[in-house]
């Protein structure tokens, strides 16, 4: 079995898996999540949740749990033994396509506007709001992607207020071997 | 048929066939205490909430059916977290059915609300909060399922009073297999390649050991377990939560490891080459440190719970399944194979049982009583199937060593949590459902003080359980701590041995009160006791406080460094 992925950026951890976790849409059921990983001393790095396509009783989580915090094994038996999860599918980084969204309020000046479109432009961001002061961008790309796009807008811009939604994921059509 | 919410509740009980319910009403509660009155179900008033719940879980640790309790919201709900606890701690199926203010208040802090869905979500299984009247039948039947199926364990019912006020239509709850429990479906078979690996791996091991823990019980699966055990001739221990699953007086068995385990089952794990784990957990109290813990020993781990798998250790061979179907599983697998010889190793345990039997000073001539001995003596003079449900403390931890248990669901005890107070109300509790048996609590002074008033729902109630007192007028298991390992200074567990007046306590309770300070005295304390049965008793045995269990493997040692009693040690 291939070793975890390895991160390289900053806010990518250096060890993760990725939940897709398949839930009853029930009251309380994020609690009984949340609790169980602070209960176990099982971290999350990021959790997005969205109705599931398939069918209206179900949601589906896409957690991203730091897999040094505690056996990967042992974080989805414990989550299994929860009534209202249904399924979980257990993903390496490396066998799942994983994309997040991020938002970005820059304030730039009319000078700097050039410049900043042209890099919404290279890397594939697109503008969604702007003002005369101040622009905001939207990327929809993968994590490393979304830390490289931040680390440019922090590095380059003044006042930068970035929203990220966490990742989804789905399984590799064609898994490393 | 029109009926209100809290008629539907009290026949929803009935249709899962609920004998018997602990508990204590109140406000939020209320409607559903009125149908209670036209009942089949035998309601038990406690005095205490914390008593409801550790009687429930005396009932369902004697009988293996569910033990049911009922309270009101807030402090009632929160009196009865402790027991919930318990039952986590130690897979007991327990239905806590907990009455909330109505609907509309909920999130105002109403009067006595309290959040105890949230509060118990991580010590039951499952909870539920009830919203909607028809919901009542399909809810209770999901409860019971999910506290008795699988690895059991505790489940919360919240049970607003608006919805116990709501008329409607009776319809007859779904039946366990029409419940749309899409994320709970418990694995009963063990993989059949797995068994087999299993058994080859005990076929042919040299040093192997049964590992025994309570799932065995769960599961009714002592029989399977001496079939195992005699076709394979594989020595076994039975761990605290085991007592009795496998037969202290048969040849093959090694009693108790653990912490204050014996000393031949705690050296067999260590020098063990096979360790086939059967329903138990690899527990700290068992395994002592935990990267010295049977160095040698390849792991063969049965269990119903898959979490419990490579948890703590790593297993060789995990079998994810009920304890008596794989049990059964492997006695198959057995048949077909030939044993190695294992005689080095029988007469390597056979030495250890004759150098380190457990042992104790025997008082002499005016000291004050060794509790061992009164325990050896109750278990002399009491019937065979006696129920023995003990405290928690070095009490409970003699009636684990030195009463012989050769039958299963004859010792009850808190052992995950160790729970002080669950003696006397686990005895009620397990008198109730066994009414036919004698049942001894052995306590020590300190846990008695915890929930001796439930002797008085015992003596009102009619049930006539006994109560030995170990009373060593000390938080004893606390100061054998601070003598060993805080250099004798002791601090806050000094009780005073005539405060409270144990015999004027239990006759004010309406029971028969004795007190016992010498040894002549212990056996006709015994039988006047033992013959009692329109009361419960309570014994007072003024023990000696300088008493400590042994063997005892400090806490984060390894089992290997042991402390035997003294006059085994080494020089003596
Ligand atoms: C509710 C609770 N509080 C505290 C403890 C810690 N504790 C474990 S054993 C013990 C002493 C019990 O004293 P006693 O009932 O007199 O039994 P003994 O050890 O003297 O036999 C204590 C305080 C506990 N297990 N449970
Ligand atoms: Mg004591």
């Amino acid at each position: 079995m291939a070793e975890p992925f390895s991160g390289t950026t900053e806010r990518t951890p250096v060890t993760h898996h990725i939940l897709s976790v398949l839930v009853e849409n029930k009251a309380g059921v994020l609690s009984r999540i949340a609790g169980l990983f602070s209960r176990r001393g099982f971290n999350i790095f990021s959790l997005a949740v969205a109705p599931a396509a398939e069918d209206e009783r179900f949601s589906r989580l896409t957690i991203v749990v730091d897999a040094e915090s505690a056996p990967i094994a042992q974080v989805v038996g414990q989550l299994n033994k929860l009534i209202n999860v249904v399924a979980i599918r257990d993903m390496r980084p490396d066998e799942a396509t994983e994309r997040e969204l991020l938002l970005a309020t820059v304030s730039v000046d009319e000078e700097g506007r050039q410049d900043l479109l042209a890099h919404v432009a290279h890397a594939g961001a697109s503008i969604v709001d702007f003002s005369s002061d101040a622009v905001t961008v939207s990327l929809s790309g993968t994590p490393a992607a979304a830390d490289a796009f931040e680390r440019h807008l922090e590095a380059n811009y003044g006042a930068v207020e970035v929203q990220r939604t966490g990742r989804v994921a789905l399984p590799r059509l064609n898994p490393p071997a | 048929m029109k009926i209100t919410g809290a008629q539907s509740l009290i026949k929803s009980l009935e249709a899962q066939g609920v004998e018997v319910i602990f508990g204590l009403p109140g406000g939020a509660i209320l409607p559903v205490y009125d149908p209670i009155i036209d009942s089949t179900i035998r309601h038990i008033l406690v005095r205490h909430e914390q008593g409801a719940g550790h009687m429930a879980e005396g009932y369902a640790q004697a009988t293996g059916r569910p033990g049911v309790a009922m309270v009101t919201s807030g402090p009632g709900a929160t009196n009865i977290v402790t027991p919930i606890s318990n039952a986590y701690m130690d897979s007991i199926p327990l239905v806590v059915i907990t009455g909330q203010v109505p609907t509309g208040a909920i999130g105002t802090d109403a009067f006595q609300e309290c959040d105890i869905t949230g509060i118990t979500q991580g010590i039951t299984k499952h909870n539920w909060l009830i919203t909607d009247v028809e919901d009542i039948p399909t809810v209770i039947a999901e409860a019971f399922y999910v506290a008795t199926t699988g690895r059991p364990g505790p489940v919360l019912v919240d049970f607003p009073k608006d919805i116990a006020q709501t008329e409607v239509e009776w319809v007859e709850p779904p039946s366990f297999d029409e419940l749309d429990l899409p994320g709970y479906k418990p694995q009963l078979d063990g993989d059949a390649e797995l068994v087999s690996a299993a058994a080859d791996l005990m076929a042919a091991a040299e040093r192997p050991l049964l590992y025994v823990g309570g799932g065995v019980l769960k599961a009714r699966g002592a029989e399977a377990l001496l079939a195992l055990a005699e076709s394979t001739g594989i020595p076994v221990v039975t761990t605290l939560m085991a007592r009795g699953a496998f037969p202290d007086s048969h040849e093959l068995c090694l009693g108790m490891p653990g912490m204050h385990g014996n000393y031949t089952a705690i050296t067999a794990m260590q020098e063990a080459d096979l360790l086939v784990s059967l329903g138990a957990r690899f527990d700290d109290r068992v395994t002592g440190r935990l990267d010295a813990f049977a160095p040698k020993a390849k792991i063969v781990h049965v269990d119903i719970d898959p979490a419990e798998l490579n948890k703590v250790r790593r297993a060789d061979v995990g079998i994810v399944g009920d304890a008596r179907r794989v049990t059964e599983a492997l006695v198959t697998a057995s048949a077909g194979r030939s044993q190695v010889d294992r005689s080095a190793w029988r007469t390597q345990l056979a030495g250890w049982q004759a150098e380190f039997p457990l042992t104790y000073d025997p008082a002499e001539e005016g000291q004050a009583l060794k509790p061992q001995a009164i325990i050896e003596a109750l278990a002399a003079n009491s019937p065979a199937d006696t129920i023995v449900v003990a405290g928690v403390g070095q009490h409970q931890m003699w009636a684990a060593q030195h009463w012989n248990y050769d039958l299963p669901y004859t010792w009850i005890n808190s052992g995950g949590a160790g729970t002080m107070g669950f003696a006397v109300p686990g005895a009620i509790g397990a008198k109730v459902g066994e009414p036919g048996r004698t049942v001894w609590g052995i306590d020590g002074d300190g846990c008695f003080q915890m929930t001796a008033q439930e002797l008085v729902t015992a003596r009102v109630e009619g049930i006539p359980v006994k109560i030995a007192i170990l009373n060593n007028s000390y938080l004893g298991m606390v100061r054998q701590w601070q003598e060993m390992f805080y250099e004798e200074r002791y601090s806050e567990v000094y009780l005073t041995p005539d405060l409270p007046n144990f015999v004027m306590l239990a006759e004010s309770m309406g029971c028969v009160g004795i007190r016992v300070d010498r040894p002549e005295d212990v056996l006709p304390a015994i039988e006047r006791a033992n013959a009692i049965n329109d009361r419960p008793v309570v014994i007072d045995f003024r023990t000696d406080a300088s008493e400590k269990v042994f063997p005892m493997v400090p806490a984060g040692a390894s089992n290997s460094d042991v402390v035997v009693h003294p006059t085994q040690r080494a020089g003596a």
